[in-house]
């Protein structure tokens, strides 16, 4: 018995040696240690390519530690932060939030309001991706930018369609696959926007109104309202649904694949989203923090993003090395559908029953 | 062993652990739910604690009253067709080999393990236009072309049964196991057909299990969400469909509470109703 235990000391000691020796001839593994951050992303393929690409390079260029932390979409994770925030917990320092979820947390000032003067290089984006409360300061940092776009197959479909007004052809019956949610579809700002002129149509419940009657018009056409890709994914490269509404870059990787699916920017614009760094106002990271959002608004990562990941960049074109190609493949000069996200946080309830009405009614 | 009743306060001990997981488990949830729905919503924001009903007066419209419908049907409907389809497959299972019963019970077990994922995607192939079954009834010649037989009212019914079927036979085999097979034979020596016999004598012996089968089948389909949005249109939308969309995509906990409360509340009179009708029926 005693042997033994002297022999487990004996281990443990040699073994605590090893590894003082080792962490004094690392002295980065020293600071990464102290230094560290949690980071919220997308879970799945989003956070696989973000731990592949993105975070060991942001380590080692600044010797802070990357905890990421896979975040449900829709709107459970800002609800998650919310409470735990109460409780004075973050279970994130930074997230990646949508904007609908940005504009909600705004409500109860989640969102640390940033300091401009640590993040030099948010200079480089375009203005719409720098989120602001009310008053000015400044909520939270455009970190990826997605378009939604008419995609097709291309068995079914030898042309591609040029407008969103295809929605609208009586030929098309029974044949679209279009996103279930009113707050993840983005129809109605289509619909202003292909038959009203613009999404300012949308200001007024009136104009609102127009705009559901007009897409009602849509319903006989459709086969199928997801919820989830996948399931519209699989329809649309067999050609079970040979049209609808999907996210370019995953159309462009499954065309790549050889898959008979085309991506089209209408000429109306596809539909841009886009996620937002924040920093929840529990998280005691302000530094670091501070340090990645400036990291990850270098034209040379949101390039490195458009490569691996397949975003389009928050930045301005003219700073990226891109070539057209690659741009083409993750975006588009046609000036794109900005969705009317005020409306989804003024009018949610009043604009979710109208539509679960129009949709299941 | 003799059994006596409990005396002291120390005898009531083991009660103590299924009481504890019940609380916890149970009436901590439910008591959270019920109060969430008094909650306020604020919109664009959270909820605040607060004693209001405005969520239970959104909810009394004909347009949720109609869902609320259709998912009670669709619950029922299902329940029937698989208290119909197991009964006699479980009553000839029940007279095979030990053997056949082992394979058959394993067979139906397999499927329980299957998600309901998988469950709605390998239905959605095989109703498929470009995939599915039509495409044989086409290469035997039954058929001009192939056709889509989803999303519809049939394929959610389909999937739904197909989900519930193996707990049905679950829940039937005991009790016809345990059927005393001179019951039949006694018809059948005073001149019944089999299949007489099935529904004069099998049936009425097996009330009590088969209504216990339908409500458990009942509550089972109740609360399905996913095959009715993979399998059918938005008309085909279950209540359960719509509660997720509030409490997940919307933020609106108050108005998802509510709306579960009343299924809840709903289910419990229409299993109560059950109950009482067939005592009813028993004493006459």
């Amino acid at each position: 018995m005693d042997a033994f235990q002297n022999k487990v000391s004996r281990r443990t000691v040699l073994g605590a040696g090893v590894a003082g020796v080792a962490t004094l001839a690392m002295p980065s593994l020293l600071r990464a240690q102290d230094k560290s951050l949690k980071i919220g992303v997308y879970g799945g393929y989003f956070k696989d390519s973000f731990d592949k690409n993105i975070f060991p390079d942001f380590t080692k260029a600044t010797g802070i530690a990357v905890e990421s932390v896979a975040e449900p979409t829709g709107e459970a994770w800002l609800v998650q932060l919310e409470q735990a925030a109460r409780a004075g917990q973050a279970p994130a320092d930074v997230s990646m939030m949508s904007q609908v979820a940005m504009l909600k947390g705004q409500a109860t000032d989640l969102w640390t309001p940033l300091d401009m003067a640590k993040i030099p290089n948010a200079s480089n984006l375009l203005d719409r991706f720098v989120n602001k409360y009310p008053d000015g300061r400044v909520g939270g940092i455009g970190a990826v930018a997605w378009y939604i776009t008419l995609v097709t197959n291309t068995d079914v479909y030898k042309e591609a369609p040029d407008s969103w007004a295809a929605f609208w052809d009586k030929a098309n019956e029974d044949k679209l696959g279009l996103l279930a949610l009113v707050s993840n579809s983005f129809l109605l700002e289509v619909t202003a926007k292909t038959f009203f002129g613009g999404t300012d149509a949308l200001s007024t419940e009136e104009g609102l109104l127009k705009a559901f009657d007009k897409l009602a018009e849509v319903k006989p056409n459709v086969r199928l309202w997801y919820r989830d890709e996948a399931q519209f994914e699989q329809a649309l490269k067999s050609g079970e649904i040979p049209m609808g509404q999907y996210y370019h870059d995953v159309t462009g990787l499954a065309a790549a694949d050889g898959n008979p699916v085309r991506s089209t920017f209408p000429k109306e614009g596809g539909i841009q989203d886009s996620g937002c760094w924040a920093l929840s106002r529990a998280s005691k990271k302000s530094e670091e923090a501070h340090i990645f959002i400036n990291y990850m608004s270098q034209p040379a990562i949101q390039a490195t993003l458009s490569r691996k990941v397949g975003t389009a960049p928050t930045v301005k074109r003219e700073l990226l090395d891109l070539t057209d190609e690659e741009f083409a493949a993750v975006s588009s000069d046609i000036e794109p559908i900005i969705p009317r996200y005020d409306l989804y946080q003024t009018k949610s309830d009043w604009l979710n029953q109208k539509w679960t009405e129009l949709i299941a009614g | 062993m003799k059994r006596e009743p409990p005396r002291t306060l120390a005898d009531y001990g083991p009660l103590l652990f299924p009481a504890a997981m019940l609380t916890v488990f149970f009436v901590v949830p439910s008591g959270t739910m019920i109060a969430v729905s008094f909650f306020q919503r604020q919109q664009g924001g959270f909820y605040t604690p607060a004693f209001v009903w405005s969520n239970y007066e959104r909810f009394l419209s004909v347009f949720f009253g109609n869902v609320l419908g259709f998912s009670l049907m669709l619950a029922i409907a299902v329940a029937i067709c698989c208290v119909v389809l197991a009964l006699p497959f479980t009553y000839l299972l029940a007279r095979m080999s030990r053997r056949a019963q082992v394979l058959w019970l394993v067979g139906l077990l397999s499927v329980l393990s299957l998600s309901e994922v998988i469950i709605g995607f390998a239905w959605s192939t095989l109703f498929s236009r470009t995939a599915g079954i039509t495409n044989l009834l086409v290469a035997i010649g039954l058929m001009d072309s192939p056709k889509a037989l989803y999303p519809g009212f049939s394929a959610v019914l389909t999937g739904m049964v197909y989900q519930a079927f193996p707990y049905t036979v679950l829940v039937l085999f005991p009790a016809l196991v345990r059927l005393d097979p001179t019951l039949t034979e006694a018809a059948r020596t005073l001149g019944s057909s089999p299949l007489r016999a099935f529904f004069n004598v099998v049936i009425p012996a097996l009330r009590n299990t088969i209504v216990a089968t339908l409500i458990m089948v009942f509550i089972f389909a109740l609360g399905s969400y996913l095959l009715p949005q993979i399998l059918g249109r938005p008309q085909h939308w279950t209540l359960s469909v719509l509660i997720t969309d509030q409490a997940i995509y919307q933020s609106n906990m108050p108005f998802a509470a509510a709306m579960a409360v009343f299924l809840v509340l709903v289910t419990l009179a229409l299993v109560t109703l059950t109950l009482f009708l067939g005592r009813k029926g028993e004493a006459a």
